[in-house]
């Protein structure tokens, strides 16, 4: 399957439709833009950082079982880096290692989500007469 | 300057939005009420996270130039059908076990789950980071065959992370799931192992950015499998909820570490939402325990009996009650406030218990849950129970909002807890649970004391001096049978 893949790629009606990209790419490791752009990000994370402090404080003590459930199903979004790697070709290894982190952060996105539903599905009020 | 190639916006702001799901995920939490809608918005959240990623392969689509720029093919290769059966069948054997585990598994059994869950996590974002370490091309983190220095800051603190989480979420599930003792296991010299290897691996991670060669990359993988295991190792049973609180704060930081290399705001939104959680949550374990983050990292707390610092002889005077007392007591009372730990878990009580509390209620009886933060083995564990038997949330109540009514009650039940209800806490200073915010179920008229035997003491090791007061009533049994018996004497 591998094999096809490359055999596809040698395809040179393919090549011709996408403009080359790695020409646009040559720039200093640690040059400014990109350092730039990871402050950029730096931000957004340390924004996030506080948004989740005050929604985190926010979440009543009953639901901190809950939380965890569903905390642990929203960190499974590192699926995709995990479909990237599955999805790539060139370097076999890379891509075997996407698959299987595929599988485990879909363990834990179904797995995550399910339990939490199940048991936010137990919290009753009482029942008023 | 990958970021400069015109990035399709509606793929970023897809992300964007991705995020702000998760974070009304985590809003709706804040009441029962909205914490089902809230776990809707994280599942959308979710969709359209995977959604965007796979789209982005299709034709049209176009690629996120964050990842895009080396890719030979941009377009081609993505659609192969193979490669997208192959996706896809892996995401649909993840569902199934996932979906299969979620539904078979007992309430009980909920920290451990939580403690696999979390392994998976970490090891996911190894093999992430490793692929991304291998095909550095693919993620538009590299020059040449060269990786950006910042990406492999970040790839290396992913993978480091990841690591970590995944050995000491394996160490914590053995330990809840009974495979390991629940003691600690203290190894000669631990503190200098440990600190050794965090120095190696910080060093490693250093030397990572001078060079690229694979022998430091998986170096530093295999350091932090190693010191995942052996922080988790010492830490004994009791210590769990701050455990795994930690490991699913650091759950997260991997994930943002990771949303860093592949400039994914969703990952990186979710990462410090999750990372932030678990912190809070450490912490609040740690201050209803009224120990320092630190003390319990270190691990070793609870191993030696001989700490008990109350010094109480064991065979001091006390009152042993049957199941027709406590039915009596509780039957003539007005209030009964029922104070549940890990032992009810264990037993599997809750059930039993709300049968009780519905008996009591009928007869006229107000009947209260008074939960202490660090009952059970995760935050919120009691919590989860007694929803699962059926309690109405609106009658279970946390320690600071419920400690002042223990005055006006007539019978405190306490079921499987022990040293969240130890006066000492208040009063005896070379105590070693000594300021520990405690349940005042001492003061209660009548204290019936639920324990298997008068032998064992709790997690902590310290004689409890509430069994020799003189208004407390022990039954003595497995809390299951005895409130089985109880219900019968009330029938």
């Amino acid at each position: 399957m591998i094999v096809k893949t490359r055999l596809e790629r040698e395809r040179p009606g393919r090549l011709s439709t996408s403009p080359c990209w790695p020409a646009n790419v040559a720039v200093d490791p640690l040059g400014k833009t990109t350092l730039m752009d990871f402050i950029s990000i730096l931000s957004i994370f340390v924004l996030a950082c506080f948004v989740g402090y005050f929604v985190v404080w926010g979440v009543t003590p009953a639901l901190h079982t809950p939380l965890m459930a569903v905390t642990n199903a929203i960190s499974s979004v590192i699926i995709v880096g995990a479909l990237i790697a599955a999805a790539a070709a060139g370097v076999p290894g890379a891509k075997w290692l996407g698959l299987l982190a595929v599988v485990l952060a879909s363990v834990n996105i179904f797995g995550g989500f399910a339990v939490t539903a199940r048991m936010l599905a137990m919290y009753k009020k009482k029942e008023r007469r | 300057m990958h970021e400069a190639v015109a990035l399709p916006a509606w793929v970023a702001l897809a992300y964007l939005v991705a995020g702000i799901c998760f974070i009304l995920a985590l809003r709706g939490l804040s009441s029962p009420e909205t914490a089902q809608r809230g776990n809707r918005f994280g599942i959308a959240g979710m969709i359209l996270a995977v959604g965007t990623t796979l789209y982005q392969f299709a034709p049209g689509g176009g690629l996120s130039p964050a990842h895009a720029p080396a890719m030979p093919t941009p377009r081609g290769d993505w659609l192969d059908p193979v490669v997208l059966a192959e996706i896809l069948g892996a995401i649909a054997i993840g569902a199934g076990i996932g979906l299969v585990t979620a539904r078979r598994i007992q309430m009980t059994a909920m920290p451990q789950l939580v403690a696999a869950f979390h392994s998976l996590v970490g090891m996911a974002a190894v093999l992430v980071a490793a692929a991304a370490y291998l095909n550095p091309d693919a993620f538009g983190i590299a020059t040449g065959g060269v990786i950006h220095r910042i990406s492999r800051v970040e790839m290396g603190l992913g993978a480091a992370i990841g690591a970590i989480t995944f050995s000491g979420s394996v160490i914590a599930f053995l330990k809840l799931n009974g495979n390991m003792s629940g003691k600690p296991i203290l190894l000669p010299g631990r503190h200098v192992i440990n600190l050794g290897t965090l120095a190696a691996i910080v060093g490693l991670a250093a030397y990572f950015t001078q060079d690229q060669a694979p022998w430091v990359f998986f170096t530093v993988c295999a350091l932090s499998f190693l010191i995942g295991f052996l922080l988790i190792v010492p830490i004994g049973g009791a210590d769990m909820p701050v455990v795994v609180s930690m490991l699913n704060s650091y759950s997260g930081w991997a994930a943002a570490a990771m949303g860093f290399t592949l400039h994914n705001t969703a990952m990186i939104v979710t990462g410090a939402l999750v990372g932030s959680s678990g912190a809070i949550l450490s912490y609040i374990m740690c201050r209803a325990m009224n120990r320092s983050f630190i003390s319990v990292i270190a691990g070793g707390f609870g191993g030696d009996a001989a700490a008990a610092g109350g010094g109480a002889a064991i065979d001091r005077p006390w009152k042993r009650g049957s199941a027709e007392d406590a039915a009596f007591l509780m039957s003539q009372a007005e209030q009964v406030i029922i104070v549940p730990g890990y032992g009810m878990a264990v037993a599997q009580a809750q059930h039993a218990l709300r049968e009780m509390g519905d008996i009591l209620k009928k007869e006229g009886v107000s009947v209260k849950y008074a939960i202490h933060p660090v009952a059970g083995r995760m935050p919120g564990h009691m919590n989860v129970l007694l929803a699962e038997a059926n309690v109405p949330y609106d009658e279970v109540f946390e320690l600071e909002d419920i400690n002042s009514e223990f005055a006006r009650t007539d019978v405190a039940f306490v079921i499987g807890a022990n040293d969240v209800t130890n006066p000492a806490a208040k009063t005896d200073k070379s105590s070693p649970i000594y300021g520990m915010p405690v349940l005042d179920v001492e003061k209660a008229k009548t204290v019936l004391f639920v324990k298997r035997s008068m032998g064992g003491v709790g997690y902590a090791g310290v004689d409890n001096e509430l069994f020799y007061r003189d208004n407390t009533m022990m039954l003595l049994a497995d809390a299951k049978k005895m409130v089985e018996e109880i219900v019968k004497a009330l029938g």
